[in-house]
This record gives C-alpha cells, sequence and structure tokens, in this order.
C-alpha cells in the first residue's frame, strides 16, 4: 500500500521588496510504500523540510498534488494517522512533560485512560520517565528532541514523519532514535524522515530520495544507489621487504603509507589483489588485512550535491 | 467542540501561568483598593466616587491584558513554531483560532470576577452591603474586553506584537469616542467628510455602547441600562472579527 505519494509538487515563495518567486521546491514526485523506512537526505535549504510541510498542510503546494493513505493531505480527517516531529521543537515550556503528551492526546481525541496509559508508555520509551513532571523549560535539547518524539507517536499513527531527528543529539542519543525508527518499522508503521546525516540513513533506511536545490536527485534502496560492485581493495602487511616497495607503489592505486612496522596500499580489482598478495608471500611478508571497499552512500551523496553547484 | 475546548484550557493555562498576569492583578486590585482613600479624602458622593474608579480600573486592566496577551497569542506559536505540531494534527484552522480565543476570553473572565469581588469587597468594608449591581457594568466590561481581543488577535494573525499593539490600541481609542466623533461630523463636517465618518461609524467597534458604568454607578434601574442591542451587536462584531481571522488563518503559510 502506498503511504505517501507526490505528483509534480512544486512550492514557491515571494520573498524580497519586490515579491520575486522563488521556487524552492521542483516538480517532486515520490512514493513511499507501507512499512517503509524511508531517508530523505540533503544538504541545509534543499527543500527537506518544505516537502515535509507540504505533506502537513503546514503550507499549500504552488502546484502539483499530496495524497497520504490515499487522502489528500489537507483533509484533516488524515492527520489522526500521521505523527510529526518538526526539526529543533519548540513546545509549551510551561507544561510538564506529562501535561505536554496529554494536551497532544487529547487533540487527538485519544480516551482518557489511553492517554495515561500511553503516556506513561512513551515516556518510559524515550527515556524521560522520571521528568515527566518537570516543565518543558527545564528539559535539555536532547530531552526536548525525545519528548517531541513522544508527542509524535501518542496517537499510534500510521506514518511518522521525522524532520532532523537526529541532529544535534549526541552519539548516544542519535544510536536511541535509529533503533527506535527501527522498532517502529518492526510494527509495520511507515517513517519519512529528513536528515543531513549520511550515516544514519546508510543504517536503518529501505529507500533514500536524495534531494538537492529543491529536486529530487536520485530516489532507491541504498544497495541501488551505491552499487554493490567492489571500488578497490586494501591490504595491509608487514615484513615488507625495502626493494619490494617500488613494485608495490606501482601497482597501488594510491601512495602507500607506512604505520608503524606496517605498509598500507589498495588495488583496483580483486585479480590484482591475488597477484600481489602471492608476490608478497613469495618475499616473506605477511599479510595483516585483506578489505574490499565498495562506494559509500555519501560518496553518492557528496557527488550529486557537488554536480550540482 | 471538545479540540478547540483543548486548545481554550491550554491557552488559559498558559496565561494563569505567565507572571506577567499576576503583576497586573495585583498591581490592578492596588489600585481598586487606593480608591478607598480617594473617597475618603474626597467630599460627599464618596460612595459613588469609589464604584466609579473602580470599575474604570477593572476596564483599563482588562484591557491591558486582552491587548497585551492577545496580541501575541496566535503571532507567537507562529514565532515559536509551536503551531507546527497543532496544525499537523487533526484539527481545523479555525478552530485554533476559536480555541486561542476561548482561552484568552476565560482568562480575561475569570481576572474581570476577582476585580469585580474585590471592589465589592471594599465597599461592603465601607457601607456593609454588598452591591452586586457591579456585576452588570463587569458584565459589559467583559464584553468590551471580548471585541478588543477579537481585534488583538486579528492583528495578531498577519502582523508583528509591536504593530498588533499599535493598532489595536489606536482601534480601542477610537472605538472610545466614536459617538463624539459622529457627533462632531454630523455638526460640522460637509457633506464628503460626513459620509466618511458614517461609514467609519459603522465599520469601526463602539466601545462606547458598552459602558454603562456611569448609569450603574449612579443607580438607574438595570433593566433601563444594560441594552439587549449592545449585547447582540458585541457577539456580532465578535463573530465577524474570528471570522476574518480564521479567513486569513486558513490562508497563511506557515513557513
Amino acid at each position: 500500500m502506498v503511504v505517501v505519494k507526490t505528483e509534480g509538487l512544486t512550492k514557491e515563495y515571494r520573498t524580497g521588496f519586490w515579491r520575486t518567486r522563488v521556487r524552492v521546491l521542483h516538480d517532486l514526485s515520490l512514493e513511499v510504500q507501507q512499512g517503509e523506512v524511508f531517508g530523505y537526505l540533503g544538504p541545509n535549504g534543499a527543500g527537506k523540510t518544505t516537502t515535509l510541510k507540504l505533506l502537513l498542510g503546514l503550507i499549500y503546494p504552488t502546484a502539483g498534488r499530496a495524497w497520504i493513505l490515499g487522502k489528500d493531505v489537507f483533509d484533516v480527517a488524515v492527520k489522526a494517522q500521521v505523527g510529526f516531529l518538526p526539526e529543533n521543537p519548540y513546545f509549551y515550556d510551561y507544561l510538564t512533560g506529562r501535561e505536554f503528551l496529554d494536551f497532544y492526546g487529547h487533540l487527538f481525541g485519544v480516551p482518557y485512560r489511553e492517554r495515561r496509559q500511553r503516556i506513561e508508555a512513551l515516556l518510559q520509551l524515550v527515556g524521560l520517565g522520571k521528568a515527566g513532571d518537570l516543565q518543558l523549560r527545564k528539559y535539555s535539547k536532547g530531552m526536548l528532541q525525545r519528548v517531541g518524539l513522544a508527542q509524535a507517536l501518542i496517537n499510534d499513527p500510521q506514518l511518522i514523519i521525522l524532520d532532523e531527528p537526529t541532529s544535534g543529539l549526541d552519539p548516544v542519543g542519535r544510536k536511541q532514535v535509529r533503533d527506535l525508527i527501527l522498532d517502529l518499522k518492526a510494527r509495520g508503521k511507515t517513517v519519512f524522515f529528513s536528515t543531513h546525516i549520511v550515516p544514519d540513513v546508510e543504517l536503518i533506511c529501505d529507500r533514500v530520495g536524495i534531494i538537492d536545490g529543491g529536486r529530487l536527485a536520485r530516489v532507491g534502496s541504498v544497495d541501488d544507489l551505491v552499487g554493490s560492485e567492489v571500488e578497490s581493495i586494501e591490504i595491509t602487511v608487514s615484513g615488507l621487504e625495502e626493494s619490494l616497495w617500488d613494485q608495490v607503489a606501482a601497482r597501488s592505486i594510491r601512495p602507500p603509507v607506512r604505520r608503524a612496522e606496517r605498509v598500507v596500499f589498495a588495488v583496483k580489482t580483486e585479480k590484482e589483489a591475488a597477484q600481489v598478495i602471492e608476490l608478497l608471500l613469495g618475499r616473506g611478508a605477511s599479510i595483516v588485512a585483506v578489505q574490499p571497499h565498495r562506494q559509500r552512500l555519501e560518496d553518492v551523496f557528496l557527488r550529486e550535491v557537488a554536480g550540482r553547484e | 467542540m471538545s479540540r478547540i475546548w483543548v486548545i481554550a484550557l491550554n491557552t488559559f493555562k498558559e496565561a494563569v501561568r505567565d507572571r506577567i498576569l499576576y503583576a497586573i492583578l495585583a498591581f490592578a486590585t492596588a489600585m481598586i483598593g487606593s480608591t478607598f482613600v480617594l473617597a475618603t479624602i474626597g467630599a460627599g458622593s464618596g460612595e459613588k466616587i469609589i464604584r466609579d474608579i473602580g470599575l474604570g480600573f477593572i476596564s483599563l486592566f482588562g484591557t491591558l491584558i486582552a491587548i497585551f496577551i492577545g496580541i501575541g497569542l496566535v503571532y507567537k506559536e507562529i514565532d515559536r513554531r509551536t503551531i507546527y505540531t497543532i496544525v499537523s494534527k487533526p484539527i481545523h484552522r479555525y478552530q485554533f483560532v476559536l480555541g486561542k480565543y476561548l482561552g484568552l476570553t476565560l482568562t480575561l473572565f475569570v481576572n474581570v470576577i476577582i476585580m469585580t469581588w474585590a471592589l465589592m469587597g471594599l465597599i461592603y468594608i465601607g457601607e456593609g452591603l454588598w452591591d452586586f449591581r457591579l456585576f452588570a457594568a463587569s458584565g459589559m466590561i467583559l464584553l468590551e474586553l471580548m471585541v478588543i481581543t477579537g481585534i488583538a488577535i486579528l492583528f495578531s494573525a498577519f502582523s508583528t506584537p509591536t504593530l498588533s499593539a499599535i493598532f489595536t490600541l489606536s482601534l480601542f481609542a477610537i472605538g472610545r469616542l466614536l459617538d463624539d466623533l459622529r457627533l462632531f461630523g454630523e455638526q460640522y463636517a460637509g457633506d464628503v467628510g460626513r459620509a466618511v465618518i458614517r461609514a467609519v461609524y459603522y465599520l469601526l467597534p463602539n466601545l462606547g455602547r458598552f459602558n454603562i458604568s456611569g448609569e450603574v454607578v449612579h443607580g438607574l434601574p438595570l433593566s433601563e441600562v444594560v441594552s439587549p442591542m449592545a449585547v447582540v451587536y458585541g457577539f456580532l462584531y465578535v463573530t465577524a472579527l474570528l471570522a476574518l481571522t480564521a479567513v486569513i488563518f486558513q490562508n497563511k503559510d506557515f513557513r
């Protein structure tokens, strides 16, 4: 089932004294299926937040349409199935964590008893069990991000839209958010999240869309985008004879590097690797490590972004 | 209705947890108390002076709360981006506007009641009687405050708090003087000027209609003082202001 669908979605803003039109999103068409974790990757100002705001009905498209669960995004009823965490969330800081979640649960029309249960469960889930009665003005940035996540889940949504959920978090916090997203996926939920942190996408996404300059540059699974071919093979040896240095340097695709007793170099193909290993073993060197390198998503991302600049 | 009520209660909670409200309320109570002194040093009709000035203070401080909370009511939600998590929920935008408005109205209602009781308490100390007629005057003050809140929320939907404060205060001042303005126009203006003044008179809120404090203080029968037409007028005006705010809000991009 298609959970998110956009067709020719375009957004222009009028800015400045002369109200000049600036197009921030160009003709975006994409689909996200149920149960998918979709990573929306792009540099700052690429149009990620604009897309999310269009999906949530916070801004109106200049052209094109968007649907969630088959219904137009401006159909208010469909939002009952959606959870949203904005970027750098600002919340009502005069409320306590519990009151805050209760407010949103109430807005969704979650009945009282169910609300109580969900609030406790969510506070535990995001690790704020003890901070539930503290006013949000006393929360740290990481705690706000977590209570924001809890808020996005209060209605047990089918689709969870997260805007930069891991930015500004420490490595532990980032991992917790990634685990939470995977947990949601395991429960059959669809997660659409934007980020500029490539490793997060690589680790948890089923599919990735790369957006830059308001245009969707690439979309596909991580494997589709990076390919499965080996780009180079890195070989680490020890006990290398000095007389062999030139031969190794000649075969290496980059200058060999000495690290204490070891030498690290890289060859292009598996065949070359086999030949050079055979040669080195015959001359008394020992092989410490052989590591094939595939293209990383970061390389694809940087190439896409650099190509447009 | 329930979603509007959720927003309203949250708005009320925000106001109640804001220290500024307590500062205004404390100051207002102190000022109402000070009328006691004025009345004792003034000659003759001390009872009327207490009521007159006391009701004046209720109106003044109510107006301050209405304007200074009202102008930030919607603007703050947009500026602080708390609006993102509201509009992305299953709630219509007009419901949000109504909820914010009702929340502030509730705040004003509670404040006016507290201030009126403070004034009545003061009168009880001086005269040994509870003057419940004052609630008629403060009820009309509340209606005026509701109109002012409607104006403030309208401006706050598209303008900064400073500009909204200036606009709302201007409309408040004009609204209070509208009857005099019309009188002036009828007597001294030419045909065109008269037409303009008449248009302004019907378009802008005639806040003088809600001021019955003088009549209440002077003991006129309430059935003659409280005009049902003024009440209808107040509610219609508020409805129009809220409808306009909702339309502006509905078409807004939350960038």
